[in-house]
């Protein structure tokens, strides 16, 4: 009863939480100078006051602000993203065929850093105060400070001007047919740079955040009753000290986890990955609202989702946390 | 030094390329890069610069332009112009073929030109208000009557501007909702295949095509790659084989070019004849006073300013039209070669007063936001214009508030660059007449009224008379010179780069966005 009690209150939170969202959006991006019907007049090579108010009446911008602010949101409440102004097609297409790239890109990425950061940032609290503490900390603390960008170009440098192990950019090899296999390797090796461009960012402060957490969990009083009561060093390690240590990794992979969708502009752009990042980029630069707003708005029910995913996982990793809202 | 050796090169290169005249070879890929990428192929209801650069291999115009600007075949094999200048009569080449196999006639040519282009575009529009009639009396004839002799209009048939769209597929349709937009149909020497957005769009050679035996290329890739520094990275690795001026910023051109088996040109931009300019708000005082202006045009020195920022590419200019427009004359134009003390001198003539500090105004100064050699060319304005007692304030904005503030006079100084468009009847004249400003979207920003201009540019596009034209364009050219109503900065040179064992790539006056039929590969 309390399961469901608190299960409808979420979804009530989360869509007041999305229609804030949605309204803040469309307010923020309608607060900026520039002219939408200017923009797309301009896109299509034309400078005649008359082309202006016929694109401005095409997509209603000629109606007062709230007018337009209620109609949208009438529209997505029934899911409809309106079309985009600058590729005239529904917005929900063009979201479609980019958020595969996306979340191949981000996943993987999410994926490697946390197992890879939660198991070496455990393994320096392990051996915390000797060497192997020593070097994970450094590049943690530099992968932590350097700019996505200048990893990714440097990424590049190494190992696709200079070893020419690795492609540069783009998501596959253009032209040429392959076998379905030679596809996904193909892609496999595309993924590579940038997926560990990404992943280096994440995965240091995973690691920053698990060694913290594993060294405050591991004087705590349990542990060293369960290491009293004799028990085996690995199940303590296991059953004691990791599992309450990953309730901040989990609120910090929830919130990254939301970051799914939009987190990627940099990395997209530099490696030229077909992705909704860029997607969102261009749409800002060319004030193309109805393509923006949706991703906007996707990207906040993902990390709404997230956060509700992460109150279900805190309830795993530790059953004292009760389900209250 | 590095300029000589570049020049010395680009010489070298053309003496090279004359000497190796072979028979061209059948076949190949060719990877460029489309930046950004478009947001359609079809040609004829967008003209933004990449459609224009994609589209034009798959559209085609009824004539092409030679870099003199003179008139080629096209879709059109011959047309004659009468006596009066009135009558335009076009004679259709034979045998053309839409991609769909459809045959090409001239009632696509009326369609295109009395129904469809006029309501996708707004300068056909414009255009064809001057046409009395558009008529074909056969199916490989068109003509076009004038209600009063326009000096420009050859110009409205390439390409871009006067796309040729199927009217069996478009005709009584709403023709931004057609189906065929997603796969375009024209007569083109290459079809459209396929495009995987946000990578890559990819045409196919088209083997119906009017003129047996082209086009010698199987496919042509335009990648699209968002960051500067990879498409420079691209190229350098040999996955794409040409850079457009404007793919990876002019400081890099020289960089690229000293690879070998890579050349540069800086050719191919006569049609667009791109003009750098700085606009200059003259509702806003004290730019409404002349001696500041000048001031201001004397403190710019615009070699210096070229090699430094722009590359070394582009040619300084002190009034409306550049080398390339027809009808440029020299010597009617001001010279406004760089003199500090003259410039410092006209500041203190001006009338103004000058603070404490000798700062006699500030100003607004607004980059044009489109890049990184945008933003140095403000900086150097900037340390020009503290030199002559004017301090400025920098303001950012991207490209929709840029477009927003300019057109509504929201500014002081912003630097900008204009396409003149092959004949001054067509691209110069925006700038300066008084009737193209105030309506949010003109390009007289400025705010320049001379009715003397007015009536000076009217008759300039009204009659063919090659002397006559000569006489009133040297005369505008001589008095929006003195008048400065904008600062002109410089020629603009777009440079392309491009690996050598490439054959007839810039060939015309539009470039790049000629249709690419006869280009062709060397294999190594």
């Amino acid at each position: 009863m309390a399961q469901i009690r608190f299960l409808l209150l979420r979804l009530m939170k989360a869509v007041f939480v999305l229609l804030a969202v949605t309204i803040f959006s469309f307010a923020l991006i309608r607060a900026a100078p520039g002219d939408p019907a200017m923009i797309i007049a301009g896109d299509q090579g034309a400078v005649d006051a008359a082309f202006l108010e016929e694109v401005r009446a095409r997509y209603g911008l000629d109606r007062p602000v709230y007018e337009q602010l209620a109609l949208y949101v009438g529209q997505v409440a029934r899911l409809d993203f309106g079309t985009s102004y600058r590729f005239d097609r529904p917005v929900i297409d063009l979201i479609a065929e980019r958020l595969p790239a996306t979340l191949l890109l981000t996943m993987s990425a999410f994926g490697i850093a946390v197992a890879a950061g939660v198991g070496l940032g455990a393994f320096a609290a392990r051996h915390v105060g000797k060497w192997q503490d020593a070097v994970i900390t450094v590049f943690a603390l530099l992968f932590f400070a350097l700019p996505l960008f200048w990893v990714g170009l440097m990424g590049i440098l190494v190992f696709s001007v200079w070893l020419g192990w690795l492609p540069a950019f783009g998501m596959s090899t253009v032209g040429g047919a392959m076998s379905p296999l030679g596809q996904a390797l193909d892609i496999a090796r595309h993924l590579v740079l940038p997926t560990t461009t990404l992943a280096l960012v994440y995965l240091a402060t995973y690691t920053r955040m698990t060694r913290a957490s594993v060294l405050e969990v591991m004087d705590l009083d349990f542990v060293r009753t369960a290491r009293a009561k004799g028990l085996p060093a690995g199940r303590i390690w296991r059953r004691h000290i990791l599992k309450n240590a990953m309730l901040p990794i989990i609120t910090l992979a929830s919130l990254q986890a939301g970051h799914l969708v939009g987190g990627a502009v940099l990395t997209e752009t530099v490696f030229a990955w077909p992705g909704i990042g860029r997607l969102a980029f261009d749409a800002l630069l060319q004030r193309d609202y109805n393509l923006l707003l949706a991703i906007f708005i996707i990207a906040s029910a993902l990390v709404v989702f997230f956060n509700f995913i992460a109150d279900i996982l805190y309830g795993l990793a530790d059953p004292r946390i009760e389900v209250t809202t | 030094m590095r300029k000589a050796s570049l020049l010395l090169a680009l010489m070298l290169a053309g003496v090279s390329g004359a000497a190796l005249a072979q028979e061209p070879e059948r076949g190949g890929t060719l990877n460029m890069v489309v930046q950004p990428e478009p947001p359609t192929v079809m040609l004829g209801l967008n003209k933004l610069g990449p459609v224009s650069f994609v589209g034009s291999k798959i559209y085609e115009g009824l004539i092409n332009l030679a870099p003199d600007m003179k008139p080629l075949p096209g879709l059109a094999e011959s047309w004659e112009i009468s006596e009066d200048g009135l009558t335009y009569t076009f004679h259709l080449r034979q045998g053309v073929k839409w991609h769909d196999g459809e045959p090409f006639t001239s009632r696509d040519v009326v369609y295109s030109f009395s129904t469809f282009l006029p309501e996708a575009f707004a300068r056909t529009r414009s255009v064809m208000a001057r046409t009395e009639s558009i008529t074909a009396p056969d199916d490989q004839t068109v003509v076009f009557k004038l209600k009063a002799p326009y000096a420009a209009f050859m110009m409205i048939f390439e390409v871009s501007g006067g796309t040729i769209v199927p009217a069996h597929i478009y005709e009584g349709t709403n023709i931004r909702e057609n189906p065929a937009n997603e796969k375009p149909i024209g007569t083109g020497p290459f079809q459209f295949k396929e495009w995987a957005k946000g990578r890559y769009i990819q045409l196919v050679r088209n083997d119906d095509y009017w003129n047996k035996g082209l086009p010698h290329l199987d496919e042509i890739y335009f990648h699209v790659i968002p960051d500067a520094n990879s498409r420079a990275i691209a190229f350098e690795q040999g996955q794409v084989d040409v850079l457009r001026g404007g793919d990876v910023e002019n400081f890099e051109v020289r960089r690229l070019a000293e690879a070998p088996g890579v050349e540069v040109s800086e050719a191919g931009w006569e049609f667009f004849d791109p003009l750098a300019i700085i606009n200059i708000n003259l509702k806003a005082p004290p730019l409404d006073n002349l001696k500041v202006r000048q001031a201001i045009s004397y403190a710019i020195d615009r070699q210096f300013m070229i090699d430094a920022v722009f590359g070394g590419f582009g040619k300084p200019a002190y009034g409306p039209m550049t080398e390339r427009t027809p009808f440029y004359d020299a010597a009617a134009l001001t010279d406004y070669s760089f003199d500090m003390e003259k410039a410092k001198t006209l500041m203190a003539e001006s009338g103004l007063k000058p603070d404490a500090n000798g700062v006699y105004a500030t100003l607004d100064l607004m980059p044009l936001p489109y890049g990184e050699t945008w933003q140095r060319q403000s900086e150097y304005l900037r340390q020009q214009l503290t030199e002559i007692g004017i301090a400025t304030n920098v303001v950012s904005v991207d490209v929709p508030g840029w477009q927003e503030r300019t057109t509504t006079g929201k500014f002081h100084i912003t630097t900008n660059f204009i396409y003149l468009l092959g004949d001054p009847a067509m691209g110069v004249s925006q700038t300066y007449v008084s009737d193209n400003q105030n309506r949010g979207t003109a390009t007289n920003v400025d705010g320049y009224v001379n009715p003397e201009i007015d009536k000076l540019f009217a008759e300039g596009a009204a009659t063919n008379d090659p002397a006559v034209r000569q006489k009133v364009y040297s005369e505008i050219q001589k008095v929006i010179s003195a008048d400065l109503p904008v600062i002109w900065s410089h020629q603009m040179s777009m440079p392309t780069v491009y690996r050598s064992k490439l054959n007839n790539l810039i060939t015309t006056g539009l470039g790049l966005n000629s249709n690419f039929a006869d280009v062709w590969i060397a294999k190594d």
